[in-house]
């Protein structure tokens, strides 16, 4: 499958971005997701195949433009959503909890 | 397979909401014991401490100085890595490609982030971001121009690429004027970029 995932040989997507002194982690999330990720890999969630899988299901643009931790966040939700560990619309329902408490 | 088809694309996952909404997940998680928390921040340590290029820099420099360890290297990367104590996630097959006067070898995962984690730690973001995936396999000497490293015309370039199962480390040329120089002090010269393929090892 020629998904948007598939990047080797496409042209146009501009120069390399280097970063001085890249720290291994750029914000807090990106931590909290690196290893939720790990665990739940670890604990049966999905295997690496299916993992990719619902990355490459990301909308091509949101894809090429999000920060790269956001593609794993998107996998684990599939798959969270799949096997039933989160109800439709639940992951919003705590955002907005988690904001109302924040406020 | 079942996965949402007719949901996962209206999803929008702004940058402002992604910080929320990482929380949002991990809160769910832990509440419905599937994750715990405190596993979260060892991994997080491990990986942002203890894991990165200094363990490939100890393979390279040990490969540079025992030619024995070099030819088992060659031949089984995995457990001659293992031998020092570099082995799990993300690092179970590994090849090792030596860089050699006639071949330059430079690695990327065109479709993802595939990279060898137990010896160089989590990748940067240009190898995971698209201009490096794309471009890699079409003009690698222009990448490598981009990194500033200049390969000679009469070098071959060999482009290899990641998956899932297999992940590659580059053994780089030690640098001339290094001989009377001891592992210890070899392991300094070696960079990150040396054993992904698209920098040199320091010239002391």
């Amino acid at each position: 499958m020629n998904g948007i995932a598939d990047l080797g040989g496409r042209h146009g997507m501009g120069p390399i971005k280097f970063e001085e002194n890249e720290p291994i982690f750029h914000a807090e999330w990106e931590r909290r997701m690196f290893a939720m990720f790990i665990l739940a890999f670890a604990g049966g969630h999905f295997n690496i195949d299916q993992f990719r899988y619902g990355m490459e299901q990301m909308a091509p643009a949101e894809y090429l433009t999000s920060d790269y931790y956001q593609h794993w966040m998107h996998s684990l939700e599939i798959w969270c959503r799949a096997n039933g560990t989160f109800a439709e619309g639940e992951v919003e329902r705590r955002m907005a909890e988690l904001a109302k408490e924040a406020a | 397979m079942t996965t949402d088809h007719d949901h996962h694309h209206d999803h929008s996952h702004r940058s402002t909401d992604v910080s929320l909404r990482v929380k949002a997940i991990e809160s769910l998680l832990v509440e419905k014991k599937l994750l715990d928390v405190e596993a979260v921040d060892k991994l997080i340590d491990l990986y942002e401490h203890k894991i990165g290029p200094r363990n490939g820099a100890r393979v390279v420099a040990k490969a540079w100085t025992d030619p024995e360890y070099k030819a088992r290297l060659l031949k089984d990367g995995t457990s001659a890595i293992a031998e020092l104590g570099y082995s799990g996630v993300q690092g179970e097959d590994m090849v090792v490609l030596e860089n050699t006067p006639d071949v330059h070898n430079m690695v990327v995962c065109t479709l993802c982030s595939c990279y060898p984690w137990p010896t160089l730690g989590l990748p940067p973001n240009w190898y995971k971001a698209a201009p490096y995936r794309s471009r890699a396999v079409i003009d690698p000497r222009g990448v490598l121009e981009e990194f500033g490293t200049a390969i000679s015309s009469d070098v071959e370039v060999r482009v290899w690429d990641s998956n899932a199962e297999l992940r590659y480390l580059v053994l780089p040329m030690r640098p001339a004027g290094t001989e009377g120089m001891s592992e210890e002090q070899l392991v300094e010269l070696v960079t990150r970029d040396s054993m992904i393929g698209v920098g040199f090892p320091v010239q002391p």
